[in-house]
């Protein structure tokens, strides 16, 4: 159902439809903009916004400072939108976020069953994954095997929270700060934060991945 | 409704494929149809609820068979046709044919930042006391509208804890009709047991956000 299943089931077809498809949002583009209804330098701007400044960075920036900061770490958990707005990050499909924090008895992993909802302020857009089937059907049912997809387990002695956006909440998690990251700058520790350990599918890098 | 965009639990064969250095977009089309979809809120005047409900009411067949941009252009598609501001002839020609429809507002290049950090704010003014407070004993109702919802099937029955509570909120079901009628979010947990039988997993609890409406004593 996702590009990526298409792209890999459906070789046949893949050609002329995605070909179709083109042919289509091309021409109704056209007919958008020619009624005046859209405006292509607003189309431009919008996916400029996307691919390079609303992105997971913002949300590892967030990480960092929690790790960092021990009351913006509170604030962040105990309202998580306005102490996200203090480093500049709000607005749409992130209007009400709430912040989960990872511990060694607790991790959590978030997902949308019923379509993609997704912090767009502090992680961007969603991955193909995040959207498909396999991890929306698997990710309440066996959260463990989805963790097994993504190569890594937790252990059989930790719980695991898995929250469904299935309202306008959006939620984002905070994972542990590796071990060995005493005294890291802001801006360091930040680069050992992955969207993955933003969605709870993965797990920040360890010191000795980064140089 | 009952449809395929509803998937937790269902078994779906395969494991999940991360994408190594994914791009955020696959295609220069998927490029447009995001923006298009993003700038015609505006003109379109439809809310997010009205948006989900065109790209989920569809047969399961077309549902799965297309990518999720895809589903987003048919959904756009949908919402334009209904309100007359496209109509079939003009996407099956690929270019306009008829004069536009007047509409209140327009998204400029200028507004693109103000658009996207106001977003879309689902909190209302309560208008009366939550009925539920942290920590009771509530069960999700077994309810199968044809209509907009967002509580998923694999919840429906079971009794779960509210955890969270999240002020009033925009109630999907209906603002997909047209009318706000906020009420009280929860966030409910369920053990993993009493959604999946003797073979869920006790180490894990999940939880979906839902609505007063959606909830019953237990």
């Amino acid at each position: 159902m996702t590009g990526h299943d298409h792209d890999h089931h459906h070789h046949d077809h893949d050609h002329s439809e995605l070909s179709e498809t083109e042919l289509r949002v091309r021409a109704l583009e056209t007919i958008l903009t020619e009624k005046g209804y859209v405006d292509p330098a607003a189309l431009d701007l919008l996916i400029e916004t996307y691919e390079t400044k609303v992105g997971p960075r913002n949300g590892a920036r967030v990480v960092a400072r929690a790790w960092s900061d021990p009351a913006f770490r509170a604030r962040l958990l105990k309202d998580a939108t306005p102490a996200i707005s203090e480093l500049g990050y709000a607005g749409r499909q992130g209007e009400h976020i709430v912040a989960v924090e990872n511990t060694p008895r607790l991790h959590n992993m978030v997902v949308c069953t019923l379509c993609s909802c997704y912090p767009w302020p502090v992680l961007g857009l969603p991955p193909v994954w995040y959207k498909s089937a396999p991890y929306r059907s698997k990710a309440v049912k066996d959260p463990r095997g989805v963790l097994a997809d993504f190569g890594f387990e937790v252990p059989d002695s930790a719980e695991i929270r898995v929250w469904d956006s299935t309202a306008e909440i959006r939620y984002f998690v905070l994972p542990m700060r590796p071990a060995g990251t005493e005294g890291w700058s802001e801006q360091r520790l930040a680069d050992l934060v992955t969207r993955d350990s933003m969605i709870g599918t993965g797990l920040p890098k360890q010191p000795h991945e980064v140089a | 409704m009952d449809g395929a965009h509803d998937m937790g639990g269902v078994a779906w064969s395969g494991p999940v494929q991360p994408e190594p250095d994914e791009p955020i977009f696959h295609a220069e089309w998927e490029r447009r149809a995001f923006a298009i979809t993003l700038a015609m809120g505006m003109p379109g005047g439809w809310n997010i609820d009205m948006s989900r409900f065109a790209r989920e009411n569809r047969p399961p067949q077309d549902y799965l068979s297309k990518s999720y941009y895809q589903i987003w252009l048919a959904g756009l598609e949908r919402l334009m046709l209904e309100r007359g501001l496209v109509t079939a002839d003009e996407i099956e020609a690929g270019k306009p044919l008829h004069p536009a429809k007047p509409v209140a507002r327009t998204l400029s290049r200028d507004g693109v930042a103000a658009m996207l950090h106001r977003g879309g704010p689902t909190e209302r003014q309560p208008g009366c006391a939550a009925r539920f407070a942290i920590g009771d004993r509530v069960r999700a109702k077994v309810i199968h509208p044809p209509t907009h919802t967002r509580l998923p099937r694999y919840v429906r029955g079971h009794v779960g804890i509210v955890e969270l509570l999240h002020g009033v909120h925009v109630f999907p079901d209906s603002n997909a009709l047209g009318q706000e009628n906020p009420q009280w979010l929860y966030t409910v947990t369920f053990d993993g047991r009493e959604l999946w039988g003797p073979g869920g997993d006790a180490s894990v609890k999940t939880s979906v956000d839902a609505w007063e409406a959606y909830l019953e004593p237990a």
